[in-house]
């Protein structure tokens, strides 16, 4: 069993209370040890971990769009696994809206297949609520449940109706598993493309008003609540989704939220500059105004919000290259995350990186009872190591994503990925880290 | 000047100025017996119009052979458009056959600046979606000022759809920067969230709006969108917002009644009041050919005039 020993590092690994100058020994896939001076034994390859570098869980970044089977002009399982271990994310779990919808065991297996082909980071399929997310049938949850997918949704859109709505949580309370909602009171946001305020208004945008979302985050907290079921929002924008979430935890509802480094980083006022009318900023929720950014950025610190994902919805260059109002919504994500975490919130100053290890990691592997989070002996060697300090000028020619579509492009941030290891495997190392895997 | 005339945003108090200065001299032309200078011969202008209009396509296209320049239109009906092909793609392929300028108009928001992107020529915006049309405000100015002989300190009052208009958007730009007060009203339905931020006032109450106005500005309605949706009736409308003969008296005696057309009469304006001594609406048609002269002329880089 090959042996390796990751020197020096600062680990932090909230999950074990740690954050130490600490050793972590991989052995085969698994977590032997974490310790201080570990020895080494013959045969163990020593990796020392360059001062500044940061040895953490496995990013997981439970809100991906892979659009395999179907859309593999846009991304592949292949091409969206390799841009999250680039982006540091050992693990991903990657919606069903794709064609046709993962409502079905054949679909879940085909994506876990070409996970297992393209072997660089784990997948979880997210399986439908509804038979094709038309919002009319239960999907057979069962049997999603059983091909591997690890909770379900119909994001894209909410789930159709409240009556649905309660019988998933219900449904899909007997195997544990949450409904993740894609927030949207679809007829209060009508044609809408933009946050409705002041920039959408001067530059002629229809608008969609924060309440669309937070409507319908008070209805899934009410059903949530009527039957005891395990709701995660996903992508808050709004202040009053978060006021929201704030409520429902405080009255003990079983509700946990997600918010996107764009959402947290950006606010409306790219529509108009430095790009007016980039399709590259528009994305469902919509980036909102500073107030909303920093309630934001309020509950990242203080706990409210649970999870920072990534909503990473690639689209080709053909369908972004319209008319802003033609133009599907969505960014890419996977790759500028961290470089975003670290920079806008770490030396920010709004949160330290054990919080942010919470939110990337220890989190997304609660709310989706799946493995990772936790550096514990014998746990899964799912690693990413971080470089805090790398001053990156965010290059979207050397992006791993089949799509290119990001308004970071050019962004000089400070932080970065060093390496991630998949399951004791290196299977991303950063050249511009001086790191001697 | 700009490369490109997408938004008032893009001109300077002096820009405007100067094309309202120009825009006399251009009238001059539009009196004489042969209305036709050569400035712009050997200048090929597109107007790509993706949305049906009367008004602001023959206007542009007058003013055009005014100036001798060489017009080709391209109405969306009649394009390949039709055939899936993308605005970048014919904006390319417009492109490749080396224009001087393009006229665009369009339902989206922003085509423009997706135009001004991708394209050498030069982009006037004769309307995109909910956004701008800065030509319209302009000949909107010139109007103003033909009769009020100034801008500054004149209380325009802009009455009607405020959210979907982009007359709306231009004018408020413009007036507000030539240092105009501007009142608008509509019901709340259509009162875009912000809009105070642009240095307007907002009253839902007609009468306060038009009190002692020295121009009325009407927008238009769309009847098939609004009615049910933004407001009950055409005939609450009407009645709550329609420009009266009774309504006008609250303005100053010597008010001018403006609209961009097209009207819907009985519905925004009482024809009484469209037909009547105060309104000026054919006059802004008249000024518009001589308005887009004047910006066709700057933007071409100001050649001499004969």
């Amino acid at each position: 069993m090959s042996r390796r020993l990751l020197k020096g590092g600062r680990v932090v690994d909230p999950a074990n209370g740690r954050d130490a100058r600490l050793d972590v020994l991989i052995e085969g896939e698994r977590i032997a040890r974490v310790g201080r001076d570990l020895p080494v034994d013959e045969g163990t390859t020593v990796v020392e971990i360059p001062s500044g570098c940061v040895v953490c869980p496995g990013l997981i970044d439970m809100h991906v769009h892979l659009r395999e089977p179907g859309q593999e002009h846009k991304e592949t399982v292949a091409t969206g696994t390799a841009a999250a271990v680039a982006g540091g994310f050992t693990a991903v779990a990657c919606m069903p809206n794709t064609s046709p919808v993962n409502d079905n065991a054949g679909v879940t297996e085909y994506i876990l297949k070409k996970a297992a082909e393209a072997n660089l980071a784990r997948v979880y399929p997210i399986g439908a609520v509804s038979r094709g997310q038309k919002g009319k049938h239960l999907a057979d949850i069962a049997e999603l449940r059983h091909a591997g997918c690890v909770a379900i949704t119909d994001d894209g859109h909410p789930v159709a109706t409240a009556l649905l709505m309660r019988r998933a949580l219900e449904y899909a309370g007997m195997f544990n598993m949450p409904v993740i909602e894609h927030c949207e009171e679809q007829i209060l946001k009508a044609d809408g493309v933009a946050h409705e305020g002041f920039c959408a208004f001067t530059l002629g945008l229809r608008g969609i008003p924060g309440e669309a979302e937070s409507i319908m985050v008070l209805r899934d907290i009410s059903l949530a609540e009527l039957t005891g079921g395990v709701v995660h929002i996903a992508h808050i924008s709004a202040r009053q989704s978060l006021d929201a979430v704030r409520y429902g935890k405080a009255r003990g509802v079983r509700v946990t939220c997600e918010v996107t480094p764009h959402h947290f980083a950006l606010t409306d006022e790219m529509l108009g500059a430095p790009v007016p009318y980039d399709t590259n900023v528009k994305m469902n929720p919509p980036l909102r105004e500073a107030a909303d950014r920093d309630r934001l950025l309020q509950g990242i610190a203080d706990g409210s919000v649970d999870v920072i994902a990534t909503d990473h919805a690639p689209h080709h260059y053909d369908e972004k290259h319209v008319e802003f109002d033609r133009a599907p919504f969505g960014i890419t994500g996977l790759e500028t995350a961290v470089s975003l975490c670290l920079d806008r919130l770490v030396h920010a100053g709004t949160i330290g990186l054990p919080r942010l290890v919470e939110l990337l990691a220890v989190n997304p592997a609660r709310i989706l009872s799946i493995p990772g989070g936790s550096l514990a002996d014998g746990a899964p060697a799912d690693i990413t190591i971080l470089a805090p300090d790398l001053r990156v000028t965010v290059s979207v020619a050397r992006m791993r994503s089949k799509s290119k579509n990001t308004p970071f492009g050019g962004w000089q941030l400070r932080g970065g990925v060093a390496a991630t290891i998949v399951a004791g495997r290196i299977v991303y190392v950063n050249e511009d880290v001086n790191l001697r895997m | 000047m700009k490369k490109d005339l997408l938004s008032i945003a893009d001109l300077s108090s002096e820009e405007i100025y100067s094309i309202l200065d120009t825009a006399e001299a251009m009238r001059e032309i539009g009196e004489r017996p042969i209305k036709k200078v050569p400035t712009l011969r050997g200048k090929t202008i597109v107007n790509l119009f993706y949305e049906p209009s009367t008004r602001t396509r023959t206007s542009f296209e007058v003013a055009e052979k005014r100036l001798s320049a060489d017009t080709l239109n391209i109405a969306v009906a009649t394009s390949s458009v039709v055939k899936g092909e993308t605005l970048a793609d014919t904006a390319l392929n417009i492109e490749a056959m080396a224009p001087d300028m393009i006229v665009l108009r369009h339902a989206s928001s922003g085509a423009g600046h997706l135009l001004s992107r991708i394209c050498r020529s030069r982009i006037i915006n004769a309307g995109d979606g909910m956004h701008e049309h800065p030509t319209q405000a302009l000949l909107d100015a010139f109007t103003i000022r033909q009769h009020k002989e100034r801008i500054e300190g004149l209380k325009v009052a802009i009455v009607g759809d405020l959210l979907h208009s982009r007359v709306l958007r231009s004018n408020v730009l413009l007036l507000t920067r030539l240092g105009a007060h501007v009142w608008v009203s509509g019901p709340p339905t259509l009162v875009p969230p912000g809009i105070e931020r642009l240095g307007v006032r907002v009253s839902t109450s007609l009468e306060q709006a038009v009190a002692d106005a020295d121009v009325i500005m009407m927008l238009r309605i769309q009847q098939e969108r609004m009615q049910g949706a933004f407001f009950p009736s055409l005939r609450e409308y009407f009645s709550l917002f329609g420009m009266t003969v009774e309504r006008v008296k609250r303005a100053k005696p010597e008010v001018i009644i403006m609209h961009p057309g097209p009207m819907n009469r009985g519905v925004e304006i009482a024809s009484e009041v469209a037909d009547g001594p105060y309104s000026v609406i054919l006059e802004q048609v008249a000024n518009g050919v001589a308005v887009r002269m004047a910006v066709l002329y700057l933007l071409a880089g100001g050649v001499e005039v004969d």
